[in-house]
Order: C-alpha cells, then sequence, then structure tokens
C-alpha cells in the first residue's frame, strides 16, 4: 500500500465512496460524464483499488478526474454502495493539495473556479451573484439576461429582491461581521489554505506557460484556462 | 410497472416534514435567477397558509457550489452549515427549510458523515466554536422547501384560481417534472418517493390538475455539473446533457416543465435558447420551447398572481403560451417594466425562439 493511497484513505469521501467495486460498470451506464466525455467511473474505482502509488499518482496528474458532474446518480445505482462520484471528490483534493492538478488542461481550470466562485464566497457570501454573471462570458445566457443584467435593481426589486440591502431578503448584502465569521471559517478549517495551495502552484504553472498569473479573473493565465479545450475530451 | 406499482413503492419513500415554524435559508442561484421564487414561497406560507417562517439575515452560502466544484474542503463546509444550524437554534427555530437542493443534499450528507462518524461532528463543533463562538443543535427536521409545498399541495389546490388544465380542450396539461440530482439520488430515503420515482413534483401536479408525463430520460442530470458550467470550456457537457433531456422529452408533446432545484430551470430555459442559436432547433409548438417554471411560480400562478409580479419576464422560454392555455391574464406592456412601472427598455428578440413584448 502506498503513500498515496494511505492518504486517500484518511479522507472521509474516500470511506463513504468506496468498499469493494465489483467493476459491473453500472455506474458507468448511468454516468452523464462517460457519456459525454472520454471517462468512465468504473475505471477510476478499479485504479484505486489496485493501491499502487504510480496509477493513483497518474490518475491525480490527468484529466479524467475532472470531468465528473458529481451529479451522484452512481450513488444510488451501485449494487454494493458505493460512490465513484465520492472518490473523485477525495480524488481532486488531493491532486489540489499536491500540486498535480495542474499537469492537466481540465485541473488547471481549478484557478478560475477559485477565483470565480471561491473568491465570491468571501467577498459576498454568496457563491454566485447576478452581478458577476457577464453577459460576455456568458453568451449562452441570452437576450433575457442581458436586459436584466443591465438593470438589475429595478427588476430584482419588482420581484421581491433586497438587492444589496440591510437586512434579511433574496440577494440582500451580507453584512461584514457575517463575512468576517465566515472568513475566520476558513482560516481555521483549511479552506484559506487550500485556495493558497490552488493559487500557488498554479502560479508555478503559468509562470512556466509564460502567461500573466494577475490576481482575478482577467489575467493572462485564467483566461487561458477558462477557454483551452484541446479537444481530446469527448469520444472518438 | 403499473401505476398501483409505483404508488407502492412511494408509500416507502414518505418523509416527515414539520407543519409549521421554518427557518428559511435562501439559495445562491435561486435567488440570483428566480428571486420571484423565493418572495412567492414565503408570501404562499405566510398569507395563504397562515405559517410562521423566519427570514434569516445572518446566514451565508452553504457554499455548496464551491464544494462540489472542488475548491472548498468539507472541513470547511461543514463549518459553514453548522453555523446556520447555530443561526437556526438562536432564533429560536428547529425545522430547517433549504431553498436550495445542493444545499439539502449537503446538509443531509453532512448530518449522515457526523451520524456515522461522531468524531467529525465534534470536530466541527470545535472549529465552529473556536472561529465564531456560536454553538449549535442540529435541525429536528430537515426539509426542502419544495417538500413543504408539497405537503400543503391540497390546501394550495383548495384555494387555487387556476387549474393545470387546457381551458379550450378541459384536458389536463401535460407536464414534465425534473427533480434536481441531490434531492435524492444521495440519499432516496429522505426525498418524497425516492431517487427512483420522486414525487414531491408529480404530487403538485396531479394536486393541482396536470397530467405528469414519464419519458426515458426523466432522471437524466440537467447537466450543471459545477465546474461544468461554471468554466466556459466545459459548458457543451451541460448544453448535452440537457439536449439529451428535450430530445426525449419532446415526443411527448410536453406543454411546461416544472423543477425542485435553483439551477434546473435557468439551465433548461437557457440551453433552449443556445440550442435554437446554434442550430435552428426549437421544442415545442411553434417556436414556442418548451416554458420552463420553479415549482413556487407555478403555485405563484394558479394562485392567480400577477406574471410579472413573480417573475416569468426573466426565463427566456416564453411563458405566454402556457398562461393562455389556462386563461391566466396578463397585460404585455407591463412585463418589462421596472418596480414602479417605468420604463427600462426592452431584451433584444431571439433568431429562432418566439419572444413577446410590448
Amino acid at each position: 500500500m502506498g503513500e498515496l493511497y494511505k492518504r486517500l484513505a484518511t479522507d472521509i469521501r474516500f470511506a463513504e465512496g468506496l468498499k469493494a467495486c465489483i467493476n459491473c460498470g453500472t455506474c458507468t451506464a448511468i454516468c452523464p460524464a462517460a457519456e459525454f466525455y472520454a471517462y468512465d467511473p468504473r475505471v477510476i474505482a478499479t485504479v484505486v483499488q489496485t493501491q499502487d502509488d504510480e496509477k493513483i499518482r497518474e490518475l491525480l496528474s490527468t484529466d479524467a478526474i475532472w470531468y465528473c458532474g458529481e451529479c451522484m446518480s452512481c450513488k444510488t445505482r451501485c449494487p454494493r454502495g458505493n460512490a465513484p462520484g465520492m472518490l473523485i471528490i477525495a480524488l481532486r483534493s488531493l491532486s489540489q493539495e499536491m500540486g498535480y492538478f495542474t499537469e492537466s488542461e481540465k485541473g488547471r481550470q481549478q484557478l478560475a473556479v477559485k477565483r470565480i466562485i471561491g473568491d465570491q464566497i468571501l467577498s459576498s457570501g454568496y457563491c454566485v451573484r447576478p452581478d458577476i454573471v457577464d453577459p460576455a462570458m456568458h453568451p449562452e445566457q441570452g437576450p433575457v439576461w442581458e436586459w436584466e443584467h443591465q438593470n438589475l435593481a429595478p427588476v430584482l426589486d419588482r420581484l421581491g429582491a433586497n438587492y444589496n440591502g440591510d437586512g434579511a431578503g433574496a440577494l440582500r448584502k451580507v453584512s461584514d461581521a457575517d463575512l468576517e465569521e465566515l472568513k475566520r471559517i476558513f482560516e481555521v478549517t483549511g479552506g484559506k489554505d487550500r485556495y493558497e495551495k490552488i493559487e500557488a502552484f498554479s502560479k508555478q504553472k503559468a509562470d512556466e506557460m509564460g502567461l500573466e498569473f494577475g490576481t482575478d479573473t482577467s489575467s493572462e493565465y485564467v483566461q487561458h484556462i477558462y477557454k483551452a479545450n484541446n479537444r481530446k475530451h469527448t469520444h472518438e | 410497472m403499473k401505476l398501483e406499482g409505483k404508488r407502492l413503492i412511494w408509500q416507502d419513500y414518505q418523509k416527515e416534514i414539520a407543519d409549521d415554524h421554518y427557518f428559511y435559508a435562501r439559495s445562491c442561484i435561486r435567488q440570483t435567477f428566480f428571486p420571484g421564487a423565493e418572495a412567492i414561497f414565503i408570501k404562499i406560507l405566510r398569507d395563504e397558509l397562515g405559517k410562521d417562517i423566519h427570514d434569516e439575515q445572518h446566514h451565508t452560502s452553504c457554499t455548496g457550489i464551491g464544494y462540489h466544484s472542488d475548491v472548498v474542503p468539507f472541513d470547511t463546509t461543514m463549518t459553514v452549515v453548522a453555523r446556520q444550524f447555530a443561526l437556526m437554534g438562536e432564533a429560536g427555530y428547529e425545522n430547517y427549510a433549504a431553498s436550495c437542493v445542493t444545499s439539502f443534499g449537503l446538509y443531509t450528507e453532512i448530518l449522515d458523515t457526523w451520524h456515522h462518524f461522531p468524531e467529525t461532528e465534534a470536530r466541527i463543533r470545535e472549529f465552529l466554536f473556536k472561529a465564531t463562538g456560536r454553538e449549535f443543535k442540529k435541525p429536528r427536521n430537515l426539509a426542502h422547501a419544495s417538500d413543504i409545498i408539497y405537503k400543503f399541495r391540497h390546501q394550495i389546490a383548495a384555494k387555487a384560481k387556476y387549474k393545470l388544465v387546457d381551458k379550450n380542450t378541459g384536458e389536463p396539461l401535460k407536464v414534465v417534472e425534473h427533480i434536481g440530482c441531490h434531492y435524492s439520488k444521495m440519499f432516496p430515503h429522505k426525498g418524497i418517493g425516492g431517487a427512483e420515482y420522486p414525487y414531491v413534483l408529480s404530487g403538485m401536479i396531479e394536486a393541482w390538475g396536470g397530467e405528469v408525463i414519464d419519458y426515458p430520460e426523466r432522471r437524466h442530470c440537467c447537466g450543471f455539473g459545477f465546474r461544468q458550467y461554471v468554466v466556459q470550456a466545459n459548458r457543451g457537457f451541460s448544453l448535452s446533457c440537457s439536449k439529451k433531456k428535450f430530445d426525449s422529452m419532446e415526443p411527448y408533446e410536453p406543454d411546461m416543465i416544472i423543477t425542485n432545484c435553483p439551477g434546473c430551470p435557468m439551465f433548461l430555459d437557457r440551453w433552449q435558447y443556445a440550442l435554437s442559436e446554434m442550430e435552428g432547433k426549437t421544442y415545442g409548438k411553434g417556436n414556442h420551447g418548451i416554458p420552463v417554471f420553479t415549482y413556487e411560480e407555478v403555485a405563484g400562478l394558479i394562485m392567480g398572481y400577477n406574471p410579472w409580479e413573480i417573475g416569468l419576464q426573466v426565463h427566456q422560454v416564453p411563458a405566454e403560451p402556457l398562461l393562455d392555455k389556462i386563461g391566466i391574464p396578463y397585460d404585455i406592456s407591463q412585463k418589462f417594466k421596472g418596480k414602479n412601472g417605468e420604463d427600462i427598455g426592452i431584451p433584444e428578440s431571439p433568431s429562432y425562439l418566439k419572444f413577446y413584448a410590448e
């Protein structure tokens, strides 16, 4: 049993997600990601079960662990009560802790996720806010959203929101005191440390690729990882 | 399977839903895209059903999208959720009502984790106290907001002005119900009807006069996939999942789609637009698309609330064909006005999908 496997085994999602996989492939049959991407959750379980560090290291460095959408359809259907989706969460955590995520195109995207969703959580108290769903970055949102985005206050107020207001209500401003508590939770529980690791490993990769790193989503590196697609991820 | 067989299975997946006194936690996505839906939920509970619901101002995101796109560690998410539970206790409540399905799934997962790993719960209690000085009790009752509307579906039907019935033919409307994956796929016994035959929306549709469509890809994910939508390079995954569902439901000629997850209605609405622009393909008759609604919006509609006050104008797929079928009146000149009736312009018309404005 290798060191990487031992680290994986300490993750509670690993304990919850994998008993003895019988390789039946039911998870792959139900998996939306397996239908779209060249992805096979059955293989993920098989590789992890080998407890072979070299194979696990390869997994942590490849695109394969980044295709899952975490819908957890696999958990419902597995006849042995496994959840490859939970295994994926454990593998992605370890990949980020050790820096392997920057070795794959899909893994590198974690910096974009961190700067879009992760930073939003600490700055506003929400994962998503209407302000950040920029029609330029989201053409699929369509013209009604574009109109709404240009008129957020009058549209949202008509619908009963308390947009950027004090007190309770939809889209209220989360108070500084509440944001401070959130920040403290991130410091105490490892959330801040995770963010810093994603930034630090990504900085190394950006330097290696010769791309400007910056501090927000407009940097060359983030724009690159946000859009890059080598077209080798789906079935032939 | 015969309908009687399904009903027997559903009986095995009933859950306790508190009758009153709810602590309401809002959803990042629902309040961003459908704030009117959360307003309807509170209005129906308070004004129509006379229930007590606490609208908490100090809670934050549960961090669920960050957790499921893997930038937020589990300990952090569990401690943020523990803080929400602490706020509930401090406000004097013990029945937690989550607007978000991702949150509901996470709360369920966390309570299950704490049940099986009590040392984890003890660690999270220490984290929360160290970070905030707060302590918490676990909820006596945990429900998704759709569970609560389901519980009162017959009372809502009794007060309703309209039914999910075509006013011209007298036939029930054909309704696709779409359940958010994390409502019951992870913990089937925590959802009404379980994972294979969830009944939470079907029960509303039947109580309100509609007919539920059973179609092959009924249980397929809408395609959010967290990082698969957040990052532009991955959005083909998200779009393809929704397309698979539309292609599967199209032969059954649905009049509408109802959803219980905050993200699903947005994706099922927007991807119809994107597909129409990409391929010229529209679903539904006459380039109308298949209108998509939250369950709160549908409850509000049958109660007779003004469609533009509950937010149907912020849908890209137009609701008007459905309003016409049911016979719900609307003033098209008021559709795209601001709060006080001010003129704030109108959106551009899509290339293919129908667009209604004065």
